[in-house]
């Protein structure tokens, strides 16, 4: 047990980073550059924790606590993912519950040190994560219920964990809502661009402004580690049979890269009913899940 | 437990009469009566917990000399169960109260209606019988409504407290008529009597929806919250926190105890509670997103946890309904808890909000700012509070609100007809949505009062709180975090009650409870413990050059206060798109000119149309269909003789000649 923790702890710590710098190095080869090495997310974090932090004076406690929050919640939600058959390590009814709201924990402190420095463009930032995210909630949920049905079981640990086969029109109606809600939560095209935090897009990258040093460092590092988990959840879903499926996130990323690369961002007002949709097709899937001549596995 | 009760419930009136009678030296004597208060509900409290284990359902009997009536009062482990908040909450309350009541000049008998106000709450729960009951639940309505217009020389107040005595007894009327059909079928008004004789489904069906919407009126869940923004704000805030914290709860007990008085429960009862608290947990967190007043946002999100509550009750009833003994476990657990656990946070976040407001004299959310500086305790204590109420974990609110969703979930998965997964599917989703949009306000709420810097009020001045509301904070606070992180040792108290309700069948899945409390909680320690060590490894490698600079205002160097974003601003996405719910109105005042002369200004409110439309317009309706009766109140005395003869006559034939 306490192996499988330190394995699905230090492979959502080792990996994460990677991610970033495949997608960046897809959208390179899209935009036909050469791109940043695959591994200048881990050289940019070793600057940040060795560099000096500057904070405004308006911030509290919150700010100073906050990036260890959100850095520790986001590598506990990491426990509740097998990262192969069999590992999963705490298992109980509604597991995925406690999973989301350790991300949403994170959220609340992100929100909070936003809005601790009472600048108005981080303030934007964190209004519009509150509610985009409170959206996306109940989408990925009922994804997840789907997932759930399909296997039989009550925890999303064991369905994720224990290599049950399913119908794949069902599985595919569960993953994309979760795909277009982990490009949501990530703040990737089309929700947000991580490049920028200008005012049509300040969503995540507006909010941590303020934060430098070890403390961005740790927000980042939360940042990264949070796509690998959703990631790594959509690969569960897909290949649970498979030992070595988490190698499938690269995958994932590569298929950021190229939805960063092939679409524009939409406009702010739309994102609500990119969501909505979202969840129209999430509801069909578990609507299907009750036909009996879908589920024949 | 009995006697204990009685003489609980003689010291609190004997004590809040004698602080009223001995008024001369008018600060010993609020004093006086609220520590007196606070200390008596402690001892009950320390007296009740440790007699839960081996506790018997008891019953004592008078008779009595009223109509119908039989002094018929009785524990069980219902009652007992609401009793628990109830005393923590009167405690926290009244200690907070003791301070925050001290300087107001007019209350002489705000203490001896508070004490009546406890009491009555207290002989609601442990009443047996419908006259004796009904006079306790009116004791409970009148003593709020007293302490809710304590304030009465503004008109604001006057207005609240008339319609909440409206709704009050609105309420009444309907609940007298479901204790009328109960007790016609039982040929009595005792409760024991009740469920003896088991009720067609017709007539069941008739009591529970006169009950739910008779007690509805005082839980308040949509349509029947009309009265929390108005009462809630109004009242005094350690008298919100107790009204909003627990008197709102004795609704939901009466709908618990009108369903222990049935054997088997109707399907369609179970999904309309889901259905009607989906729409009360979403509509309820939406109107209070787009709050401008603190405890106006906080009645509102008042409505949308008894939406949570009434969620856990239909999973509960739908569960036994359908021969769901885990569906109706987890629903039922789920809602006792959070029950509790909304009495903790909301009385928490109430007594902050009256800090907030006592200290800088306002609680217009648009106008402060940067308040945790200058409060740090206040601050530090809303906080946890704001993450509880937002259903996140190491707080409270998580694990009722997990069990709800464990009922939920094991509901959707089941493999039994499409209905009931459906309905779980729904309550998932609003609970997903109510708990996202949640975190929304209070982020925007803790946000915009404690942090940035102050907007409008000037805070130089503002310190934190005298010790004794720092007490009554910190004392409810103890048990969300308790609660939060320890839930396996809560559990036990809530198994007994949870099986009065599921019925037995629940018995043998009864472990599963205990097991997801102690998984989160070794979850949870061990990730606090992660944070600790990485905290203090950050402060010990800790760069010495931390330097301290303005925001970053993105290159622009003279940022103002006014140039934060304000709760307006803050909710303006989430007003926009639920504008079908919500109808904000923004006004803008502008002088139309290209280069701005006046200063423009802009705010944006959001109406309840449920009070202004639908309210409103029912009572006028009412109104007028009774109108149609007036020319029978003549006013001369002969026509009135006339009646009198009338109905004599009546009578006679009625007796002597049919």
């Amino acid at each position: 047990m306490i192996i499988n923790i330190i394995i699905s702890t230090a492979a959502a710590l080792v990996f994460s980073p990677l991610l970033i710098g495949i997608i960046n190095k897809t959208k390179a080869f899209f935009s036909g550059r050469r791109g940043s090495p695959f591994f200048q997310m881990y050289f940019d974090l070793y600057r940040l924790l060795k560099k000096d932090a500057v904070r405004s004076g308006t911030t509290t406690i919150v700010f100073i606590l906050a990036p260890v929050i959100v850095f520790c919640c986001t590598l506990a939600a990491a426990v509740l993912i097998p990262i192969s058959p069999g590992t999963g390590i705490i298992s109980f009814t509604g597991d995925f519950v406690l999973l989301f709201y350790l991300l949403g924990l994170a959220r609340f402190f992100l929100i909070i040190s936003a809005l601790d420095t009472g600048s108005s463009f981080e303030g934007m930032g964190a209004s519009r994560e509150a509610f985009f995210s409170a959206m996306a909630e109940p989408v990925v949920f009922i994804s997840i219920l789907t997932i759930l049905r399909l296997n039989g079981t009550t925890s999303f640990t064991d369905a994720l964990g224990g290599g049950g086969a399913g119908n794949w029109i069902i599985i595919s109606l569960a993953t994309v809502p979760f795909f277009i809600v982990m490009l949501a939560e990530n703040a990737r095209i089309p929700f947000d661009d991580p490049n920028t935090h200008l005012e049509l897009t300040m969503i995540h990258e507006v909010m941590i402004l303020d934060n430098s040093g070890r403390g961005l460092a740790l927000m980042e590092w939360a940042a990264s580690i949070k796509l690998w988990l959703f990631s790594l959840i959509i690969v569960r879903i897909i290949l649970p049979g498979s030992v070595l499926s988490f190698l499938l996130t690269f995958v994932i990323a590569v298929i950021i890269g190229i939805v960063e690369s092939v679409i524009a961002r939409t406009t702010l007002l739309k994102i609500p009913q990119l969501l909505f949709s979202a969840g129209i097709i999430a509801f069909l899937g578990f609507f299907l899940s009750f036909s009996k001549i879908f589920v024949w596995s | 437990m009995l006697y204990p009760i009685f003489i609980y419930l003689a010291s609190l009136v004997l004590t809040g009469a004698l602080s009223a009678a001995f008024y001369r030296n008018h600060r010993f004597s609020k004093y006086f009566a609220a520590v007196s208060n606070a200390i008596l509900s402690l001892i009950m409290l320390v007296f009740l917990i440790n007699r839960f284990d081996s506790f018997h359902d008891e019953v004592f009997k008078t008779i009595w000399s009223l109509p119908m009536a039989e002094f018929h009062v009785g524990v069980d482990f219902l009652s007992l169960f609401f009793m628990i908040p109830l005393l923590i909450l009167a405690a926290a309350c009244s200690i907070y109260g003791s301070e925050y009541f001290k300087e107001h000049r007019s209350g002489r008998f705000h203490w001896f209606f508070y004490g009546l106000l406890v009491a009555g709450m207290m002989m609601v729960l442990i009443s047996r019988n419908v006259v004796l009951f009904m006079i306790s639940w009116e004791i409970m309505s009148f003593s709020s409504f007293l302490l809710v217009i304590s304030e009465a020389q503004k008109e604001s107040v006057r207005r609240a407290g008339w319609i909440y005595f409206v709704t009050a007894h609105v309420g009444t009327a309907f609940l007298l008529t479901a204790f009328f059909l109960l007790g016609s079928g039982a040929g009595s008004f005792n409760f024991e009597l009740f469920g003896l004789v088991p009720f067609e489904v017709a007539k069941s069906n008739l009591i529970f929806i006169f009950a739910l919407a008779g007690f509805g009126f005082k839980a308040g869940f949509i349509p029947f919250h009309v009265w929390l923004p108005l009462a809630h704000p109004a009242a005094p805030s350690h008298v919100s926190g107790l009204m909003s914290g627990i008197m709102i709860k004795m609704g939901i007990y009466g709908i618990l105890r009108v369903l222990m008085f049935f054997t088997s429960y109707q399907t369609w009862w179970g999904i309309l509670l889901v259905i009607i608290g989906a729409s009360s947990g979403i509509i309820g967190i939406l109107f209070a997103v787009g709050q401008h007043d603190i405890k106006r946002l906080l009645a509102y999100c008042s409505v949308e946890n008894i939406g949570i509550i009434l969620i856990g009750l239909g999973l509960g009833v739908l569960g036994r309904a359908w021969d769901y003994p885990l569906v109706s476990m987890f629903g039922f657990t789920g809602a006792l808890l959070h029950i509790v656990n909304h009495a903790l946070f909301k009385g928490l976040l109430f007594l902050g909000a009256g800090s907030v407001i006592r200290q800088t004299g306002t609680g217009e959310i648009d106008s402060l700012g940067g308040l945790f500086k200058k409060m740090p305790m206040t601050g530090s204590l809303f906080l946890a509070g704001s993450i509880a109420v937002s259903g996140l974990p190491f707080f409270n609110g998580f694990i009722s609100e997990l069990f709800i969703y464990a009922g939920a979930i094991t509901g959707a998965v089941a493999s039994a007809g499409s209905i009931m997964p459906m309905v779980c599917a729904l309550a998932v989703m609003a609970l997903a949505l109510t708990g996202g949009l949640a975190a929304a306000g209070f982020t925007k709420l803790f946000g915009i009062v404690f942090q940035g810097n102050s907007r409008k009020t000037d805070i130089s001045s503002a310190v934190d709180v005298p010790s004794m509301m720092k007490l009554g904070m910190i004392f409810l606070s103890v048990f969300l975090v308790f609660i939060g992180m320890m839930s396996f040792l809560v559990i036990p108290f809530i198994e007994k009650p949870m099986l009065l309700l599921s019925g037995e069948a629940a018995s043998p899945f009864i472990y599963q409870l205990s097991d997801i409390g102690e998984k989160v909680s070794i979850l949870l320690v061990a990730l606090l413990i992660l944070m600790i060590i990485i905290f203090t490894v950050g402060k010990i490698f800790r760069r010495k050059t931390v330097t301290d600079v303005e925001t970053w205002g993105c290159g622009y160097t003279k940022p103002a206060s006014s140039m934060q974003y304000t709760s307006s601003s803050y909710a303006e996405p989430i007003t926009s798109q639920f504008g079908l719910v919500l109808a904000a109105r923004k006004e803008l005042q502008s002088d139309n000119e290209i280069f701005p002369v006046k200063p423009w200004s802009f705010r944006s409110s959001v109406e309840d149309w449920f009070l202004s439309r639908v309210f409103i317009w029912f009572v006028k309706l009412i109104d007028r269909i009774l109108s149609l009766l007036r020319w029978f109140q003549c006013g001369r005395a002969g026509v009135y003789v006339l009646y009198i003869g009338c109905i004599i006559i009546i009578l006679f034939i009625w007796k002597f000649v049919l």
